[in-house]
């Protein structure tokens, strides 16, 4: 069975959320706390959402120096996939692994709300599940969610398809080119700002949301199987 | 050692939209200022190092703007340096 480490910070809350969804993909779930040095053994590494460290000084700039991010930083560099969902993806960009930052949103409104959001690539181990091009409700909940990049570094996100999901018809927080999740030039570490784990059953009215946790267990199955 | 006072200012970079400011600009105009604009918001932080040299303690700041309190995608900071008394 995969193994999916779920990393905690004081202030994350959708931890369970997204155990729950990982685990329904059919993966052995865990939490590992942000003192922890190791992911134990974990095949993919997911961070949730929520406020770590309260979002002091900016989204993510406190958690990045956490223990568990010296071991989320050495699954990235060997190409194990990494997830950042929501204030998970603000951790990331805080770390260096994904370019660029979030602002807080044009309107200046926190925005909790489902949104529309087209998968501009099924080339990660995240989104691999979907066609090309779907698009899908997922809600996001966050106020700081303005994705920027200096022109260079989104003219390589569009060029490299390295933009994951772009927000259609409205874009909730003013983010440059509408983007709502990117992924590195190693495609193995996708930050979205949307909550698929909240999209993820039929009982919370929206259930494509799943794939997201459905793609990397097909991920790591198929490496896993290449190794035979 | 001597003891240096820093004030670091963290301001959004000039050419990102600033919500905040255009709120609080908003609000001095329904307080009657109306001839304000360009309101921007950044914070200050204030800090205390005993090092050898002022230039020993602002090369620090600098350093700590650059690694931890301004983000480089989307901010710039200035550092002030005086001697504490």
């Amino acid at each position: 069975m995969m193994r999916v480490a779920i990393a905690r910070f004081p202030g994350s809350n959708c931890d369970a959320d997204t155990l729950r969804a990982v685990t329904r993909a059919g993966a052995d779930g865990y939490y590992v706390w942000h003192r922890e040095t190791s992911l134990q053994g974990a095949d993919a590494v997911v961070l949730p959402g929520g406020f770590a460290y309260g979002d002091y000084l900016r989204a993510g700039a406190i958690a990045r120096f956490s223990p568990v991010m010296a071991a989320v930083r050495e699954l990235a560099d060997a190409g194990g996939p990494v997830l950042g969902i929501c204030n998970g993806f603000q951790v990331l960009c805080e770390a260096g692994l994904l370019p660029g930052a979030l602002m807080r949103n044009a309107g200046l409104a926190f925005v909790s709300r489902p949104v529309r959001v087209r998968v501009e690539t099924t080339d990660t181990p995240f989104t691999l599940a979907y066609e090309a091009g779907a698009i899908i409700r997922m809600p996001v909940a966050h106020g700081e969610g303005r994705y920027v990049a200096p022109p260079e570094v989104l003219e390589e996100l569009d060029g490299e398809r390295q933009v994951v999901l772009r927000y259609v018809g409205e874009n909730p927080n003013g983010s440059m080119h509408d983007i709502a999740g990117i992924t590195n030039a190693g495609r193995n570490v996708v930050g979205i700002m949307p909550h698929p784990e909240r999209a993820a059953e039929a009982h919370l009215g929206e259930t494509e949301g799943a794939k997201f946790f459905q793609s990397v267990i097909q991920n790591l199955a198929s490496i896993r199987g290449g190794d035979r | 050692m001597p003891r240096f006072e820093i004030e670091v200012r963290v301001m959004p970079r000039a050419a990102l939209l600033d919500p905040q400011g255009q709120a609080i600009e908003h609000a001095l105009a329904a307080l009657g200022f109306e001839r304000v604009d360009g309101v921007r918001v950044g914070r200050a932080l204030v800090l205390g190092v005993d090092r050898p040299t002022r230039a020993a303690a602002e090369r620090d700041a600098r350093s700590m703007c650059e690694r931890l309190l301004a983000n480089p995608v989307t901010e710039d900071f200035t550092v002030a340096v005086r001697e504490a008394s």
